[in-house]
């Protein structure tokens, strides 16, 4: 698993040093009567990624999926996969295969036409199709159940059905819209991993719309944010969450204390700002002129909490008083109410179990909070 | 409180079933009285059943009208299929509204109108193109296609909408051409709403009698348009016979229909607990 892991990693990395990307997407807009959907993306995918869209609803995630498929056209711009101009070249020309929301199987076939009614179309010859269709159904691990109509299917085995039907034609480019969203929280953690697995064994670049973060950060060798119609930040899974460009994606990937601060020095190499809690050094060259307003983030899980003023050298220290208490059992959310009167979330492990069963620090007692600047994340809007 | 309720409903149902039931009931059992005189009871027979069966004029009638209805029924059912998907999958455009609602005017449209302009049409289309030389099967045809097509129109423009178009996308993006999306999705899909359609245009043209009263010529009698003109002359026995043979049918027709719906919700209910143990 742990060298599947980095192989993973190492072909993501080689892919993005090719010369040719698989998928191009150049300055596409999609606009729907005076609605604009989908607003100048640019956006290259290399062959053999796990790229995600990860966005709320109605941010054109979906959109944009439909305009790769060929089922919406662009108003303006141009998709090239291969480096060849798809537009004008309609869904069933396409050498991209589309694994719905809700999976839209043929209810009145059954999974095994299902799953070859996309070779017929080729006019491939019977026992070709046959062959294939039984290597995908033992790709899903649906052997035996070939005759079975969908409607006699739970929902996990539906979900496996749909891949495999859009496996089966080796596609150029997968795009799975929301493919693990019909299914509950225990059955979707497993599935994860194994369309991970999958994609690893068929090789196959994989384009996933999805709205759940998590997913998108089990999944994703690359992750575009998208809000509005736009893409906010590019990255992978690490850069997302601990470097967030700005307030709206450190907020929407997890969740962040934020702190609204003024530029006060920039040297070259550092970047001095301060804030309601004092002066913060970042050792981060930046851009950005003295005088201008930024955003300071910090995340709750690299806050540590303790109950006195530890002797731990930390950069940063404050103290305050527990508000409230959320217990997870893995861990323990606080609220804290600073002595100069924010309210910030702070995440402990609870390494150790409570003798007296009780929480580790409790209502109203006063604890002091510390941070690394090396965590504070600078955000520019 | 509970007893005295549901004393009440069943009076109240009672009621209302023989209100339905009570005048076919007597139909049926007159059917089989041997006077001739419908209201004096003259005993049992199945006299008037013989006399019916050796009629050729009823026999004529009952041909025409099941010609008509078989014909009307399937070409309706291909025209408002189209129609149907036209207004689903056109797609945006501008009065579409409009178009929609002239498509299901003709049911609201009383049916003397329809008869009547129909009949000014078929009469100018024979000073014009001296075509229909003579009305009879074909305008009673014509005339029960316009209003047969808007009722399948409508059952199928439901019948898309509640299907969707994800599964053509499907098929589309698995490779498959229009027409063959067309043909291996959609209308498998539509079948049992094209089929309702197809019943249900049947049953309106095996009914009518107003529209194919104006639009029928010389020696064209439909069943209903013969029975109508025999009763104007006085009730008479044998067209009780005819009227219980022809509810017969209908309950069969029923029967058949009802068969067939239980069959497949029993199917569906089999499928649901194969998904739940089947299930991982």
């Amino acid at each position: 698993m742990v060298s599947q892991s980095n192989d993973r990693a190492d072909t993501a990395k080689n892919a993005l040093n090719d010369e040719k990307p698989l998928l191009q997407i150049r300055n596409v807009t999609k606009k729907f009567g005076d609605f604009t959907a989908v607003n100048n993306v640019d956006l290259d995918i290399h062959s053999g990624e796990l790229f995600c869209l990860l966005g709320g609803s109605g941010c054109g995630k979906s959109t944009l999926l439909r305009m790769l498929a060929g089922f919406e056209t662009p108003t303006s711009g141009q998709i090239l996969i291969e480096s060849k101009d798809m537009s004008g070249v309609p869904p069933y020309q396409r050498p991209t295969n589309m694994m719905f929301q809700s999976y839209a199987l043929f209810p009145h076939m059954s999974v095994e036409k299902n799953i070859a009614f996309g070779l017929q179309q080729d006019g491939i010859n019977r026992s070709e199709i046959k062959d294939r269709t039984q290597n995908m159904l033992k790709l899903v691990e649906l052997q035996g159940y070939e005759k079975r109509r969908p409607g006699q299917l739970s929902g996990g085995q539906r979900q496996r059905v749909a891949l495999a039907r859009a496996l089966v034609k080796e596609p150029k480019l997968l795009l799975l819209d929301e493919p693990l969203g019909a299914l509950d929280k225990k059955l979707r953690e497993q599935t994860q991993f194994e369309l991970m697995n999958i994609q690893y064994k068929v090789g196959v670049t994989f384009v996933v719309v999805t709205h759940d973060q998590e997913e998108a950060m089990v999944l994703s060798d690359r992750i575009a944010v998208m809000d509005k119609g736009a893409f906010i930040q590019i990255g992978s899974p690490t850069e997302i969450y601990e470097f967030p460009k700005n307030r709206f994606v450190a907020n929407f990937i997890g969740s962040a204390n934020i702190f609204e601060g003024r530029v006060i020095e920039n040297t070259s190499k550092s970047l001095k700002i301060t804030t309601d809690l004092g002066e913060v050094e970042l050792k981060q060259s930046s851009t950005l002129t003295v005088g201008s307003t930024v955003y300071l983030g910090i995340r709750p899980e690299k806050i540590s909490i303790d109950k006195d003023a530890s002797s731990k050298k930390q950069d940063f220290t404050t103290s305050g008083v527990v508000e409230d208490i959320g217990y997870l059992g893995n861990t323990s959310r606080y609220k804290v109410r600073l002595d100069q009167g924010t309210l910030v979330d702070v995440t402990a492990q609870n390494h150790l179990r409570p003798q007296n069963r009780s929480h580790a620090f409790s209502w109203e007692e006063n604890v002091s909070l510390h941070w690394d600047a090396s965590n504070v994340m600078l955000l520019t809007s | 409180m509970t007893q005295s309720r549901s004393s009440f409903l069943s009076i109240m149902l009672f009621l209302g079933f023989a209100f339905l039931y009570v005048p076919m009931i007597l139909l049926v059992i007159y059917s089989f009285n041997h006077s001739k005189l419908v209201p004096v009871w003259g005993g049992w027979s199945t006299r008037w059943y013989k006399v019916l069966f050796e009629s050729p004029e009823v026999w004529d009638a009952v041909r025409l009208s099941l010609q008509i209805a078989v014909v009307n029924a399937t070409v309706a059912t291909m025209l408002g299929t189209f129609a149907g998907l036209a207004m689903v999958r056109f797609g945006r455009f501008r009065a579409r509204t409009l178009f929609g609602g002239m498509l299901v005017a003709p049911l609201v449209m009383p049916e003397v109108i329809t008869g009547l302009s129909l009949l000014v049409f078929f009469i100018s289309l024979k000073d014009l193109f001296g075509w229909p030389a003579e009305r009879g099967f074909i305008t009673i045809t014509i005339a029960h296609i316009t209003f047969s097509l808007a009722y399948v129109a409508v059952i199928v423009q439901a019948r898309l909408t509640g299907i969707g178009e994800t599964l053509e996308e499907a098929a589309a993006d698995l490779g498959a051409k229009p027409f063959k999306v067309m043909t291996s999705i959609t209308l498998p899909r539509l079948a049992p709403g094209m089929l309702a359609g197809w019943l249900l245009a049947f049953t309106l043209s095996l009914d009518d009698l107003v529209i194919a009263s104006f639009v029928t010529g010389p020696g064209a009698n439909t069943l209903p348009i013969l029975i109508f003109s025999r009763i104007r002359l006085g009730l008479r026995p044998d067209i009780n016979a005819l009227a219980t043979i022809i509810i017969l049918f209908v309950a069969v027709l029923v029967a058949i229909a009802a068969y067939i719906m239980f069959r497949q919700q029993k199917r569906e209910l089999l499928d649901q607990q194969m998904a739940q143990s089947g299930g991982d």
